[in-house]
């Protein structure tokens, strides 16, 4: 009887030895599964998406297995460090607030952001330029941003939480505005088609997509937005003591863009060629 | 440990207790009288009555908190028609929201420890005041309640505590109570252990509050 035990602790033991160290070998990457058309997930709660084929695109030039996991957007960077996974791939933004915490590769796609609203706004027919890059400055982002200001007073203004987004929105460009935070973009998007919110801020085309998906009447509105708080695009986050793999991933990075890869997994995912 | 960061976080944490005190305190007063009027229901011979009393109890016990909440937020905010009345001026809010899922699950736990303690009531104190000739209508108002509460007083202490924990809740519904706070301070500086740690001591602290208050209460009004 002692014997069986013994033999049953120990092969338990030697198999849970033997996956240790097949993951190993595999790199771990972390997205969130809920931001289409960056990562998400298919109706069989498979993960899909244009970071998910770049992922496995990056891997096979880096010459390693890959594993996707999903983690919860709030949680992604601790994650990380707590090494849940290797790397992050879920359309982060490169800022410099971020960066203290983790390195960021070099970027490999960049969009720009967008207020949306429901059709029948009074925001409607804001008088804007087409887009404003916030790093350039000059008067002309100046005088946008007023116009903003003007017409965000007093609107509940809504985004997902710990995102360029939000930081855009609490730096004081656009004066002091009533904010609100969700947990992820299907939510603020639900907010938004239920009037709890008067105007919301992301990815322009987390909003188009939405739009599309639901038949629901969501509008751009404004300029579109880019540089300053909205980072330089978006790239993989890795641990700061990983010099290694952030190595290899700007190697990959590199190889996929000279290649066309990059460009052709983003236009098939966007509609257009997002890649940087 | 980053210290710094717990005791700069530790000002902005209190501040947010204070909404979550706000929450708990404001679902308690309106799932009390909630508990009290379904636990009279669940007394009622009336079979219909006494099905329906029993049937919230047993939905909103019988579900998660969360579902409960998101029911009641996200989900109300889908029906079209709901936003063209005048009830829309409160689910708008998320606050109200979150008060409305607290109360009505609050009130489903507080009816039956009510019901029970109702249920212990020995038939001889009503008989004996009965006996003086006190109408049924003060029997159940001077006699009954009073000696209810007294008996429900450990249960409800509970309660009470479960229910605070519970309104962390609230922030996956954009209210930046204590949870919520914590989890934003963590979106700036990505380190959670450390404001989890302040977060779950704020907590802690209230639980002993409201358990030496709720002791408290039990030895003053003890039968003995």
């Amino acid at each position: 009887m002692m014997n069986i035990f013994k033999k049953t602790i120990f092969s338990v033991l030697f198999s849970l030895l033997i996956i240790g160290n097949v993951n190993a070998d595999k790199i771990k990457i972390g997205t969130e599964g809920a931001y289409p058309p960056w990562n998400s997930k298919d109706a069989s709660g498979k993960l899909i998406g244009f970071e998910v084929e770049l992922a496995y695109t990056l891997c096979r030039y880096i010459g390693q297995q890959c594993e996707i996991v999903e983690q919860d957007w709030d949680g992604m960077i601790p994650a990380l460090i707590m090494r849940k996974f290797d790397a992050i791939m879920a359309g982060m933004s490169i800022t410099a607030e971020r960066q203290k915490a983790i390195s960021f590769s070099q970027g490999y796609a960049d969009e720009v952001a967008s207020l949306a609203v429901m059709k029948g706004s009074d925001l409607e027919g804001m008088d804007t330029p087409e887009g404003i890059n916030l790093t350039l400055g000059g008067s002309g982002v100046k005088k946008t941003l007023k116009t903003l200001t003007g017409a965000l007073a007093g609107k509940t203004v809504c985004t997902q939480t710990a995102t360029i987004h939000q930081n855009f929105l609490e730096s004081g460009d656009v004066g002091k505005i009533n904010l609100r935070t969700y947990k992820t973009q299907d939510e603020v998007n639900l907010d938004l088609a239920s009037g709890r919110c008067d105007v919301a801020l992301a990815a322009a085309v987390a909003f188009t997509d939405y739009a599309e998906k639901s038949g629901k009447p969501v509008v751009l509105v404004g300029p579109t937005f880019s540089g300053g708080a909205f980072g330089n695009g978006v790239g993989v986050g890795i641990r700061k003591d990983d010099t290694e793999l952030l190595k290899a991933f700007n190697k990959a990075i590199e190889k996929a863009r000279k290649n066309g890869d990059i460009s052709r997994i983003a236009t098939k995912w966007f509609g257009f060629d997002a890649s940087m | 440990m980053d210290l710094e960061l717990m005791i700069n976080s530790l000002p902005k944490l209190l501040n947010a207790a204070v909404i979550t005190l706000k929450l708990l305190s404001v679902s308690l007063i309106i799932g009390l009288f909630i508990g009290l009027f379904f636990a009279i229901l669940r007394l009622n011979k009336n079979i219909f009555i006494n099905r329906f009393a029993y049937g919230y109890s047993y939905v909103f016990r019988g579900t998660p908190l969360l579902v409960q909440i998101f029911i009641i937020y996200f989900g109300l905010g889908q029906i079209e028609y709901l936003r063209s009345t005048v009830l829309w001026v409160i689910l708008k809010e998320p606050y109200w929201c979150a008060i409305i899922a607290f109360a009505l699950n609050t009130g489903a736990y507080t009816s039956e420890i009510l019901r029970s303690a109702f249920q212990t009531i020995k038939p001889g104190i009503i008989e004996a005041g009965k006996s003086l000739g006190i109408s049924n209508k003060v029997i159940f108002y001077k006699i009954q309640i009073p000696i209810a509460i007294r008996q429900s007083l450990p249960a409800y202490g509970n309660e009470i505590i479960l229910m605070m924990k519970g309104t962390s809740l609230a922030s996956t519904v954009t209210i930046m109570d204590l949870t919520g706070v914590a989890k934003y301070i963590i979106s700036t500086t990505f380190k959670p252990i450390e404001v989890f740690i302040v977060a779950g001591g704020i907590y802690l602290f209230m639980t002993f509050i409201i358990h030496n208050v709720i002791k408290f209460l039990e030895k003053k009004y003890s039968f003995n």
